[in-house]
């Protein structure tokens, strides 16, 4: 006999996941301290008190290092953990005593614990050649890369606030990286090489056309077949008709790399959300590791780390010393790539004599 | 045939060394006893060794009766990595603030390691269980073990995408609404919207507890549900006081930091004037043992921010300034609904929520979803002089007057 087919069940419920000292103090929790880097203590009104451990992960995972996690929740806090917005894993604890030990384990398959509070968390990233059909660069390679060579600040070594890296392989941005403290964004350069042979077969032209936010995109006839026509001078790069059309590839090694943002944030803490902005327009991809992206990143790291007043983001820290102060610290030279010249570009132009000449 | 055997992969092999978890070496552990893995590893050295990527735009796969939830990816190198040439991603609804228990996760994997690659993304950008790679054969059956265990599809396509939150009530004193119950009640109540896609494109809803904004909602989600308070910050003066005695330069790092300049120090009591506080965090976050947000708790909604693609990324603005969210959640499902139906109707192919209101303007999307317009909508009044009014007077209208 044929089962009823099940759709739309929706997810589990999240009730059947919580472990009891959080069912006990749901709502009322009364304030948390950090403890030591990566592990914190949130006490309830009850006098309850939760330890949270949060460990590393390269956020693609083998089923069996699931199943490693699984292990240690059931060894340590009675099978009950949880993943974070960046990735990380959380193991909630209500024994004191196990902290260590749990991290120690940790520790033995490769999962530093850090990451809370003024740290440098996880990279929030996309696939990249992993597994995407738009990527200019990849993800989880150049990930690896930087928190390798940044991993002391999640493990404890002191910031000023928190800093918060994204990637994206594209400018589609499924990572969203446009309002992160540091953003590492994948970039075309080239215009797309149309492929007038199948182009009507597989794309809608309309759409095709539609899809174009410069219109450097027109119908046309090549060989008797349509197809499209673009303005390469009107090409900017942004991958919308390769998006609607696979006869649009834009991937080319020659010209995909990456750029560096920065200074953008999401909290409302101080000062308001606002996105990052262009900091180095081109880096070349140099797979396996990146090492100009890595050096590019650890510099601007660091002249937060040593300039930046306590608690101020990136973006803030920026703000007060001023972009031309920022260029000339990083060794960054300026060029033209660095103006806005899309929508509400001259918002961004300097329009005030409020200038520092020294 | 696949090459990774023969000619190892010397690049990825980088990737292997230094302290941050490797993904290579995930890859490389399925690789022993799964095929797709042991392709993946060839074609992503072969990425590496000629910087380029390896798969095709996705094809229509999905599960039956759903528009959604699947990815389907071939790769362009199906001859040399066969294993691989169908490798399509199942997103699955995670469940509400990323919880699980070890046996949940084992199911999963289970699962997983039946149908697919057994490599996973935990999680993926918008929050699902990302099951990365498998063939179109393989999507019904995991897609049946998956409901039989209690899982189901998120979202892709022009649909409303699996909404997320933050920790919230579950481990934050900060929440100011219950994003793990919102979130989870949302999800169910527009499961026909997740998974069958009749928008114009995609719709994101993101729920945090604060204005920390732990899910990034103002930046991520064309729906921003954000947590805020309306009375006055709570405060324990002897707690401030033993945070001033343990090192902190209350002056300096706190009412220094103060956007709106509205707490005031004389070195034994703390006074905020709550009527100018822009609620930002900062104070809170700073001395979370001796100040607490209001009781009189809700959350301000916000709509339209993305990512760049189509028109340029934006950020949420304001809608509602404050909306008290307890179950059923009527007031904000009527507004939810209201912007469906007129951007359903008015949206461009291809056109988000956001971008709908920066081509319509936000006075004219004010009024088509029934909401009136108050100042906490904008930054400042408009600049510029040249208005589209509606309406004008003919000489007989001011007769008849």
């Amino acid at each position: 006999m044929a089962t009823e087919r099940l759709t739309d069940i929706g997810p589990p419920n999240y009730e059947k996941f919580l472990p009891p000292v959080i069912k006990d103090n749901y709502g009322k929790w009364d304030y948390h301290e950090i403890i030591k880097p990566g592990v914190m203590v949130h006490v309830g009104e009850s006098g309850d008190k939760l330890y949270t451990v949060r460990a590393s992960s390269p956020r693609l995972l083998g089923v069996d290092r699931i199943r490693d996690f699984a292990d240690l929740a059931d060894k340590y806090c009675d099978g009950f953990l949880r993943f974070t917005s960046r990735n990380n894993v959380e193991f909630l604890l209500t024994d004191e005593s196990k902290i260590d030990p749990l991290i120690k384990d940790l520790d033995k398959i490769g999962h530093p614990v850090g990451g809370i509070g003024n740290a440098i968390s996880n990279i929030v990233h996309t696939q990249g050649w992993v597994h995407c059909h738009s990527a200019a660069t990849d993800a989880s390679g150049i990930v690896k890369a930087v928190m390798d060579d940044l991993c002391g600040y999640f493990t404890g070594q002191e910031v000023p606030g928190k800093l918060r890296i994204a990637l994206a392989c594209c400018l589609n941005m499924c990572g969203a990286v446009h309002c992160s403290d540091i953003a590492i964004l994948g970039i075309h350069r080239r215009p797309p090489k149309i492929v007038h042979d199948n182009l009507n077969k597989v794309c809608e032209i309309p759409n095709v056309i539609a899809s174009c936010p410069t219109a450097a995109i027109r119908p046309t006839t090549v060989e008797g077949k349509s197809s499209v026509d673009l303005e390469e001078d009107l090409c900017m790069f942004c991958g919308n008709c390769f998006t609607v059309c696979p006869s649009m590839p834009m991937a080319d090694p020659l010209n995909d790399g990456v750029s560096i943002w920065v200074g953008g944030k999401v909290s409302n803490a101080r000062s308001e959300p606002r996105f990052s902005k262009l900091a180095i327009p081109f880096l070349p991809n140099t797979p396996p590791r990146w090492p100009e992206v890595v050096e590019s990143v650890r510099n601007i790291v660091e002249i937060w780390v040593k300039h930046a007043r306590k608690y101020e983001r990136m973006g803030e820290f920026i703000e007060r010393i001023g972009w031309p102060r920022f260029f000339k610290m990083a060794g960054i030279e300026f060029q033209k790539e660095h103006i806005d010249d899309f929508k509400h570009a001259g918002l961004t132009y300097k329009r005030s004599t409020h200038l520092r000449h020294q | 045939m696949a090459d990774s055997g023969k000619n190892g992969t010397p690049m990825l092999d980088e990737l292997e060394k230094g302290p941050w978890p490797s993904f290579v070496t995930q890859i490389k552990d399925m690789a022993k006893k799964n095929k797709m893995c042991e392709d993946l590893l060839g074609l992503l050295e072969r990425s590496y060794d000629e910087k380029l990527g390896h798969w095709k735009h996705g094809g229509i796969v999905g599960v039956m009766g759903y528009g959604g939830g699947v990815i389907g990816r071939y790769s362009d190198l199906q001859e040399d990595f066969p294993n691989i040439a169908h490798f399509h991603t199942l997103r699955v609804n995670m469940p509400s603030g990323w919880f699980y228990t070890s046996d949940a996760l084992r199911t999963i994997c289970d699962i997983w390691e039946r149908h697919g690659s057994g490599l996973t993304n935990m999680h993926g950008s918008t929050g699902d269980i990302i099951l990365l790679g498998t063939t179109t054969d393989e999507l019904e059956p995991t897609f049946a073990e998956l409901t039989a265990n209690d899982f189901d599809l998120g979202g892709s396509g022009s649909d409303m995408r699996t909404p997320s939150c933050c920790v919230g009530p579950a481990r934050c004193e900060w929440a100011c609404f219950d994003t793990l119950h919102l979130t989870n009640d949302l999800t169910q109540t527009f499961q026909d919207e997740l998974h069958r896609p009749a928008f114009p494109y995609k719709f994101k809803i993101k729920c945090s507890g604060c204005p920390n904004d732990c899910v990034a909602s103002v930046a991520r989600a064309d729906m921003s549900i954000i947590g805020t308070w309306r009375d006055q910050i709570r405060i324990n003066q002897a707690e401030v006081r033993a945070a001033a005695d343990a090192g902190l330069d209350i002056q300096r790092d706190i009412c220094g930091n103060c956007p709106t300049k509205c707490i005031e120090w004389d070195g034994k009591k703390l006074e905020i004037d709550d009527e100018n506080c822009v609620k930002c965090m900062h104070c809170i976050n700073a001395m979370p043992k001796a100040l607490k947000p209001g009781v009189d708790r809700g959350a301000t909604i916000l709509l339209g921010s993305k990512a760049p693609i189509v028109e340029g990324a934006l950020l949420s603005s304001v809608i509602v300034p404050f909306m008290k969210l307890e179950p059923p959640y009527e007031e904000l499902k009527d507004l939810i609904e209201r912007i469906w139906d007129f951007w359903g109707e008015h949206g461009k192919n291809r056109e988000r929520t956001g971008e709908l209101m920066q081509r319509i303007g936000l006075g004219n999307f004010l009024e088509a979803i029934e909401v009136e317009p108050i100042p906490e909508m904008i930054a400042h009044p408009r600049e510029n002089p040249y208005v589209f009014y509606e309406e004008y007077f003919e000489e007989e209208d001011e007769e008849e007057e």
